[in-house]
């Protein structure tokens, strides 16, 4: 029986999509069963991301409205043998096309199958928000430090936590640009978290290379040597119940002193 | 053998007081009462209204009893009624008076959002962030930051207090006076445990968590001690 995830942040933009193809990517990465389910009716881009958009022949809407089984509808991610699937979104239909209930019983199927399910949300609090929710047994919440983000993720962890089924939310700071964190002209990890008290699960430096990897479909976290790509890859074994230490934001200081630190084990 | 009258008129130092008996029907009472104001003392029709108490015991009367009662007296002389006095009241009213007395003790972070509402005084532990607004009857205090809305004495106490460990809110609202948080607040001032009340000027100030005990010494509820 797999477990379930949904990955929401109120606001949009903030990397929702992103953050669930890369799961997904590192989730696999390490072996596992995974199934991604795009919510966002109507404004579907997990597939794009994932660069599946081409293989795409049934959607959520007809496995809800019975029109093909979940089977038909999964497309399969070819750079991984049987472990990656994507559940898309309809394109043509809105979010009224599927109701709460439907969209429980839909991943409770799922977790028959697969060891996690990772729901993208659209952002919002409403009809979206409500299916996307349903089935879920853990959230992760997405932020950036920026105040109107870090505001709306407030707002959507209230409304988590009246979710009785759900266990308490963990976070996702999105987007760090260290140079503006070093010069506090943007909120820093610690004010986030203090702020929003909840339990950080990573932290994800702002990196081109995410943008450039999506553009060509193939999420960052398939390529080892980028800065975001280890930060998803330590975010998915934290979901595994590893504890991996925070990335170190600041670049390395190339100082002597700091060399001899490195080498008596003394982290800065 | 004479029954008691069911109505009597006392004058007291206070004015003049009418004692209902509690025991006889409610039909009875009404109609004696309309006898007894009706017969008694003529007085000069041109004075003054004069105000009496009504105590009726043990009896408890509906909204429209004592309307109507109050009508039969004031119809009748130049009375009127200041207040009914009894010693029974409904299980509902009890209550809310109970919960309108209490503190309500709530370990919670109230998010954006959200809105809290107690009945009496409320003691919050955990923080009120930006967005989230928290309403008491009472006075509100906070263990905790609060970033967002805060409003005592929602249904008109103006003598209530809102106290919080970190008092950066976006507004405060007491009774119906508001005050809206400074646009900027000063860098590095780390100032622990304050409280915001209205002053005589009818305005909401904020100021050291000390100056209540002067302020508001109906805060303190403890009766003795040592």
């Amino acid at each position: 029986m797999g477990e379930a995830i949904v990955v929401t942040s109120g606001k949009g933009g903030v990397g929702k999509t992103t953050t669930t193809a890369n799961l997904g990517t590192a989730l696999a990465l390490q072996g596992k069963r995974v199934c991604l389910i795009d919510t966002d009716i109507g404004l579907r881009n997990l597939d794009v991301v994932m660069g599946l958009e081409n293989r795409i022949i049934y959607d959520l809407v007809d496995v809800v409205e019975g029109r093909c089984k979940i089977h038909q509808a999964l497309v399969k991610d070819k750079r991984f043998e049987d472990l990656l699937f994507l559940l898309p979104a309809a394109q043509t239909s809105d979010k009224s096309a599927v109701a709460p209930e439907q969209m429980k019983n839909l991943v409770m199927e799922l977790k028959q199958d697969y060891d996690y399910i990772i729901i993208d949300c659209p952002a919002g609090i409403e009809q979206g928000y409500k299916n996307a929710v349903a089935g879920a047994d853990r959230a992760i919440v997405v932020t950036t430090p920026e105040v109107s983000a870090v505001r709306d993720a407030d707002r959507i962890i209230g409304l988590l936590e009246k979710e009785k089924n759900i266990e308490p939310p963990k976070l996702i700071i999105n987007r760090i640009r260290t140079h503006m964190m070093k010069n506090g002209d943007m909120l820093d990890v610690d004010e986030i978290t203090a702020h929003l008290s909840i339990d950080l699960i990573g932290i994800v430096a702002d990196d081109d290379e995410v943008i450039k990897a999506s553009n060509h479909g193939e999420p960052i976290a398939l390529n080892p040597n980028s800065k975001a790509s280890i930060a998803y890859r330590n975010i998915a074994r934290r979901i595994l119940g590893e504890s991996v230490p925070l990335q170190q934001l600041e670049e390395e200081s190339k100082s002597v002193f700091s060399k001899i630190k490195k080498f008596f084990g003394v982290r800065s | 053998m004479k029954k008691l009258q069911n109505v009597m008129i006392k004058g007291t130092k206070s004015g003049l007081t009418l004692y209902l008996d509690d025991t006889c029907s409610y039909e009875d009472l009404k109609k004696e009462l309309n006898e007894k104001l009706s017969v008694a003392y003529r007085v000069n029709e041109d004075r003054q209204l004069i105000s009496v108490k009504v105590k009726v015991g043990n009896r408890y009367l509906t909204e429209e009893q004592k309307a109507e009662i109050k009508e039969l007296i004031r119809h009748k002389k130049n009375l009127v009624v200041e207040e009914i006095e009894t010693n029974v009241m409904t299980i509902e009213e009890a209550e809310r008076l109970k919960s309108e007395s209490e503190i309500v003790t709530i370990a919670k972070i109230i998010r954006s959002g959200q809105v809290l509402d107690v009945p009496g005084d409320l003691l919050l532990i955990g923080d009120v962030n930006p967005g989230g607004t928290v309403m008491a009857g009472g006075n509100i205090f906070i263990m905790g930051a609060l970033k967002g809305i805060a409003h005592a004495g929602y249904l008109g106490n103006k003598q209530a207090i809102i106290a919080a460990f970190v008092m950066k809110p976006s507004q405060l609202r007491i009774g119906d006076c508001i005050n809206r948080a400074p646009d900027q607040y000063p860098e590095g001032e780390t100032r622990e445990m304050e409280c915001a009340y209205i002053d005589e000027n009818n305005q909401i100030v904020v100021d050291r968590i000390q100056a209540l005990m002067h302020l508001r010494p109906e805060l303190t509820r403890l009766e003795g001690g040592r």
